[in-house]
């Protein structure tokens, strides 16, 4: 049912009736019936060289009358529908699980839930292709679970366990996936950005140079990562790449208002993220991140755009996590009335709402979907419980892909040739 | 020239005219051993086995003698123009080759290793990336993660400084965190130590500042031979792989065989065989201590040189081999004397082969000083041929 180009009519909507988006600028005069691409080729309304900064904001779940009428059928299918809570669900019910998990003693170290921020996973995953990429932070439970990484795999991982996604290397803050092309899990904000980059560009080379090429397109790589990210230099240096070279990717802020301690509005001069996506000729796009339609119909033209070698966009998700930035985070600064208005506009409850409002499916058949995703999160704490502790011998099987780097020892021989050698036990 | 890409490799045992040193054979011959095993596809081996390494026992600084192995005359040329014909010979061979860096496409790089590469491989392949060190460093990474193997031009290597988060984190780590499952196949290559007055930030050496990331080997090249031969190997490497040039050394002149060779980047390279004391040296060094070599010859003294070319891994046999001959070790390095690479293979050797010693280990490094600008200070910052003299005959006494 999506529109084959980005129409602005079916989503404007005044700011005071969008759910939450106060921040949200209105749009320039005469931007409201172009398309998304025709809006680029004029150029602004505010500055001649400045492509217009495009602010998206769907109706859809708000309940505006005019967007509604508007929209005479639902926006999704109900196969994508119940596709989107299971998924949302699956988040929910995991980042709970290890909450318990945590502090009972399963999981050690830093943990960073992703809790009311699943619309967003949601929204832009579940387009995407296997061969696609998604790179993401420390908050990467939920990427990893959208992108099809199993709960067992992740769960093990985080217990710390050897049939973990990383074997139990990484841990909570670098979920790796090769066969998902989930390319990490950083503990350094903005240090995922760049590598996000590096596989966009091999995108583009794979199509340009190695001459494979896919009929679906570029494959397309997400970076998400946070509001505090985005006034980091690897941030602004890959908005420019990213540019030049059309890169196919798309640069996913979830704004969730807090970094750590903290606020966006205290460590940002010009808050409004999407707006930064123009000063690099890219366009900037702000959206509802607690409305995963919302965020989905945004996302599939961005990476429509980035499949058809037309470059990257940005995209502001303004969003917010539930609990706090860690585990060990007391979450002593955020007032209780921001917490309740985020609380009152839970993706999933909304969800589920405009699903029984619109007759995708009952209420019944969306709690068997809850009961089955209670049952495969059981499942994989079950799993990463049985499983083993990685051994000794593992110790430094992965330092190098080529373990001839570990050197020739005294007696002339590769050192990696002594059995005992990835125990750690003879000497590196 | 020719890309020789086609080529039959020989397996070498000792190469070119290798002034016979009783342990040569060997050496040799387990050397080809363990490379026929990596060809087999035994452990620790990429696949890639093709190609047949070369020993690195090498003639003394005897060009000629290297190139007199080759079937045909061998070519003469600069090192720079070595490290470019690597990169050639392996952009013609593998297209997933690509290099990255500022000014090394259309500006033919600031020290002409890259000259003319972008006209033969286009802009995408030889890169040139705006001025954002972490970003394109982290950018290669990512493209080797999805199959490219990348070259990442440090303009300076000290430019790299700013690309230390990625280079640590995401080169060095990311493999293991990822528990193997992404490799990293890059080579992060570039001029550093001290040139002539180019100022404290141009003139450093990142070699001691890298070498605890793990996951990483760092080779320096000294020759135009090493140069090339070094870069091959670096390339074709899974493994993330530093190469460190150095900026008075581009425009040394050798021949080199036409045919087609790599060197292996865990081993050290036999300068000079000797009996009195070893010296181990890397990068320029190499050739202060092989100007003081001519002095100590004539004072009587044999010194053993050996550029032990990997700096991370040492190479350990060799080093060791020669200190159970002669039992007198200097270290001669160009890195700064704190937690420099002399420091760490004081350590190495002192952990593996103390009781082969007679003496304390010497090491003479550069001064811990931000390398001035004047001549004079600059000159007394880095060793100096009467100093590696003036080491040799206290540790011979």
């Amino acid at each position: 049912m999506a529109a084959a180009s980005f129409t602005a009519a079916k989503f404007l909507a005044p700011v005071a009736a969008r759910s939450g988006g106060e921040r949200a600028p209105p749009l320039p005069a005469g931007a409201s019936s172009s398309s998304f691409a025709r809006t680029l080729r004029r150029g602004g309304a505010h500055h001649p060289r400045l492509r217009t900064a495009f602010a998206v904001s769907s109706d859809l779940l708000a309940g505006n009358k005019a967007a509604q009428a508007a929209a005479t059928h639902p926006a999704v299918t109900r196969e994508e529908a119940l596709e989107l809570y299971e998924d949302m669900v699956l988040g929910r019910v995991f980042e709970d699980m290890c909450a318990q998990m945590y502090y009972r003693g399963k999981m050690f170290g830093f943990v960073h839930l992703y809790n009311g921020q699943e619309a967003v996973s949601t929204g832009f995953i579940k387009l995407l292709n296997q061969a696609d990429c998604v790179v993401s932070t420390y908050r990467d439970h939920v990427h990893a679970l959208s992108k099809g990484v199993p709960a067992r795999s992740v769960m093990a991982e985080l217990f710390g366990k050897a049939t973990g996604c990383c074997r139990g290397q990484g841990g909570s803050m670098h979920m790796f996936s090769a066969p998902h092309n989930l390319l990490g899990g950083f503990a350094f904000i903005g240090e995922g950005i760049p590598v996000a980059t590096g596989a966009a560009f091999a995108a583009k080379y794979r199509h340009e140079v190695l001459k494979e090429s896919s009929p679906d397109g570029l494959d397309v790589t997400m970076a998400f990562f946070g509001d505090g990210t985005c006034n980091n230099g690897q941030f602004f240096e890959c908005l420019n790449m990213a540019q030049l070279w059309k890169l196919p990717i798309v640069f996913v802020v979830e704004n969730n208002l807090w970094a750590i301690g903290m606020s966006h509005l205290r460590a940002t001069s010009d808050p409004e993220i999407w707006k930064k996506g123009p000063s690099f000729g890219m366009p900037g796009v702000h959206v509802d991140g607690m409305d995963v339609l919302k965020v989905r119909e945004v996302a599939k033209e961005a990476i429509e755009r980035a499949r058809r070698g037309e470059g990257p966009t940005l995209v502001e998700c303004e969003t917010y996590r539930f609990r706090g930035h860690s585990l060990a985070d007391p979450d002593e600064l955020r007032k209780p009335d921001e917490k309740t208005h985020y609380a009152a506009r839970d993706p999933i409850t909304a969800l589920k709402k405009y699903i029984i409002e619109q007759n995708l499916a009952t209420e019944s058949e969306l709690k068997s979907i809850e009961k089955k995703i209670d049952d495969v999160v059981e499942e994989a704490v079950e799993f990463a419980d049985a499983s083993p502790h990685p051994p000794r011998s593992q110790l430094l099987e992965n330092v190098f892909a080529d373990p001839k780097g570990f050197g020739i020892g005294p007696d002339g021989t590769y050192r990696c040739e002594d059995p005992k050698f990835t125990q750690g036990t003879a000497q590196v | 020239m020719a890309a020789a890409a086609s080529s039959a490799l020989h397996a070498v045992g000792a190469v070119a005219s290798a002034k016979p040193r009783s342990a040569a054979p060997a050496v040799a011959r387990r050397r080809s051993v363990r490379v026929a095993a990596a060809a087999k596809g035994g452990p620790g081996s990429s696949g890639r086995g093709r190609l047949v390494t070369r020993s690195a026992v090498a003639a003394k600084a005897d060009e000629a003698a290297a190139a007199a192995g080759s079937k045909s005359g061998g070519h003469e040329l600069l090192m720079f123009e070595a490290l470019r014909e690597a990169l050639i010979e392996e952009m013609n061979l593998d297209p997933t080759v690509c290099v990255m860096g500022e000014d090394v496409g259309h500006y033919g790089g600031s020290y002409k290793v890259t000259k003319g590469l972008a006209e033969m491989f286009g802009d995408l392949r030889v890169l040139d990336t705006p001025i954002a060190e972490n970003s394109f460093t982290g950018m290669g990474v990512g493209a080797a993660m999805k199959g490219l193997r990348p070259v990442v031009e440090g303009m300076n290597m000290g430019f790299l400084l700013l690309a230390y988060n990625q280079i640590s984190n995401n080169c060095g780590m990311l493999h293991y965190t990822s528990g193997g499952q992404f490799k990293i196949p890059i080579v992060i290559r570039g001029p550093g130590g001290v040139g002539r007055q180019l100022g404290a930030e141009h003139s450093q050496r990142l070699e001691s500042y890298f070498q605890s990331i793990p996951g990483l080997q760092m080779v320096a090249c000294s020759t135009p031979y090493n140069a090339k031969g070094l870069m091959k190997a670096a390339i074709r490497s899974e493994n993330p792989v530093v190469l460190f040039e150095h900026v008075l050394l581009y425009n040394l002149k050798e021949k080199i065989p036409d045919e087609e060779y790599i060197c292996c980047l865990e081993e050290a390279e036999m300068v000079r065989p000797g009996e009195h004391v070893t010296i181990l040296t890397y990068s320029r060094m190499r050739y202060h201590v092989m100007q003081a070599a001519k002095t100590l010859v004539n004072k009587g003294y044999d010194p053993e040189v050996i550029d032990i070319r990997s700096l991370k891994p040492f190479d350990l046999h060799t080093i060791g081999n020669s200190i159970k001959k002669t039992h007198r070790v200097l270290i001669v390095e160009e890195c700064m004397r704190t937690g420099g690479i002399g420091a760490s293979l004081r350590s190495a050797i002192i952990d593996n082969f103390w009781d082969y010693l007679d003496a304390p280990i010497m090491c003479l490094s550069s001064q811990d000083v931000p390398t001035p600008y004047a001549a004079t200070l600059e000159d007394a910052t880095v060793v100096q041929p009467a100093q590696i003299v003036a080491a040799v005959e206290q540790i011979c006494q």
